[in-house]
């Protein structure tokens, strides 16, 4: 038996050093379609080496650990504040021993906390539900160079020559890529809220790194419109960092939720190759690992 | 198609910078410094480092870094987004006398006239690769401005073997990301 701060430090590390699955088959992949002896392949082929080594070293994927997002599906009346400082203390030791860097900056002296505790950090998205049994804990890691390459768009947009519709959203999303490039570190993932308001938008569409890469949306407009973003997406030839190639996506995450008549808000969310998620199912007491969820 | 790799060894001399080309894959040996946003702000601001970077390569990196035995490791450090540095970037090229500047996603026209201008380029590392660059780091030597600007902040002296880079700016003129954005461009208007 161990502890909840335990077997949640056990869950910030698998996330910090090891691949979800479906990503690293998406990436294996993208390698074998790739041109060979070109710097894409290189780019391709390091990821690789460097998702083994990051497994087999136990150290983080990558340098930047990000910002630390939980989202737990937990059963009515759970003691969430309880989660939550047993969340914050494995960051602490997560910190100390190098599986997280020291990520939290105050905005305004610039001083770094050392423990990546502070205001509003890290962040912890709660969904109470009656039929849950047991905790569905869940983390993302996002770097900071694919959160710079987020977008959100205000239809109509002129500029873009985006309508308040489907094809609007295409253009929208697909203007994201393209000013992307290469910099949110490809080929990645796109998150997309089509509806709500400015904050919620954001957050609905990092929820979509929740889902496995291989899903099939429910909603079959939203399906392909998925499809067709990755298709679109992979024959501008943006390719892997930005090199040049074939792969410039791995997948395209879309869902809706209603809006105000007066808004029609499109936001993207980049997550970059190095997708960091993982979750687990503890018993409600915290104390046992029920299974790995990715 | 790549070149074939190409051995850097710091410092390096300014006819070396000049023949390298857009898309030769490198590989860096010796004495790298790391810098990012803080590093270049303060640079900017008049600020001096307690070190000559003269004929050196700047990495933009905040790296992983514990203190093992009395003794800094490094335990990742993978490029970080180097677009945040373009406006000073030109200006800290000359102020230090660099000869490379290493991350990713590239840099805009100011750092290419920079580039051109006082002999460097820009040094393309492969973005999350954290694990294979840390493994070319084989000694961190010192840090500087730790107290200042935090870990991931500092000025960290890095002893390095064969650090894998591709040229993707060169001291021409030319730029790999100018030619990858107009092409994708290009290509996305035909086909929306």
């Amino acid at each position: 038996m161990s502890s909840l701060k335990e077997n949640l430090l056990e869950l910030i590390r698998r996330t910090s050093v090891e691949m979800p699955d479906d990503v690293s088959r998406a990436l294996i992949r993208a390698l074998q379609e790739e041109e060979k002896h070109t710097t894409a392949e290189f780019a391709l082929k390091t990821i690789r080496l460097n998702m083994e080594m990051a497994a087999s070293k136990s150290q983080p994927i990558c340098q930047d650990t990000g910002s630390i997002l939980f989202y737990v599906r937990c059963p009515v009346g759970y003691d969430q504040p309880g989660f939550e400082a047993a969340a914050r203390e494995a960051v602490v030791q997560a910190t100390k021993v190098g599986y997280l860097r020291q990520n939290s900056v105050d905005s305004l002296t610039g001083k770094n906390s050392g423990t990546n505790l502070g205001p509003g950090t890290p962040t912890f998205h709660f969904h109470p539900d009656r039929g849950q049994r047991g905790v569905d804990a869940r983390l993302v890691l996002k770097g900071g160079g694919c959160e710079n390459v987020g977008a959100q768009y205000s239809l109509p947009d002129s500029r873009i020559g985006a309508d308040r519709d489907l094809k609007g959203c295409r253009r929208a999303i697909m203007d994201a890529v393209l000013q992307a490039q290469g910099k949110g570190c490809s080929p990645g993932v796109l998150g997309v809220c089509i509806g709500g308001d400015r904050a919620t938008g954001y957050a609905y569409s990092k929820e979509q790194f929740l889902r496995l890469l291989d899903d099939r949306n429910p909603n079959p407009d939203l399906a392909a419109l998925e499809e067709d973003i990755v298709r679109t997406a992979n024959q501008l030839g943006i390719g892997p960092m930005g090199f040049g190639g074939r792969t410039t996506l791995l997948g395209c995450k879309i869902c809706a939720v209603n809006r105000l008549p007066a808004s029609f808000f499109v936001s993207v969310s980049y997550m970059c190759w190095a997708f960091r998620r993982q979750g687990v199912v503890l018993s409600e007491d915290g104390a046992k690992i029920e299974k790995w969820i990715y | 198609m790549r070149a074939t790799t190409m051995e850097l060894k710091t410092p390096i001399p300014e006819t070396t910078i000049r023949s390298l080309k857009v898309g030769d894959l490198v590989e860096i040996t010796g004495l790298i410094h790391t810098g990012r946003d803080a590093v270049h702000k303060y640079l900017h601001d008049g600020g001096t480092l307690p070190v000559d970077l003269r004929g050196g390569v700047l990495y933009h990196c905040g790296p992983v870094m514990v203190k093992e035995g009395g003794q800094w490791v490094c335990k990742a450090a993978g490029p970080t987004t180097s677009a945040r540095e373009e406006p000073y970037q030109a200006e800290v090229i000359e102020k230090l006398g660099l000869r490379g500047i290493i991350g990713k996603g590239g840099m805009g026209d100011k750092t290419s006239a920079g580039c051109k201008q006082f002999g460097c380029v820009y040094l393309h590392a492969v973005g999350g690769a954290a694990q294979v660059l840390a493994e070319c780091v084989k000694k961190v030597r010192a840090v500087y401005l730790l107290e200042e600007f935090g870990s991931p902040e500092a000025v960290w002296e890095l002893e390095v073997e064969k650090f894998p880079c591709v040229v993707t700016m060169d001291a021409h003129g030319n730029s790999l990301h100018k030619e990858v954005f107009a092409r994708s461009k290009a290509a996305l208007e035909k086909l929306l």
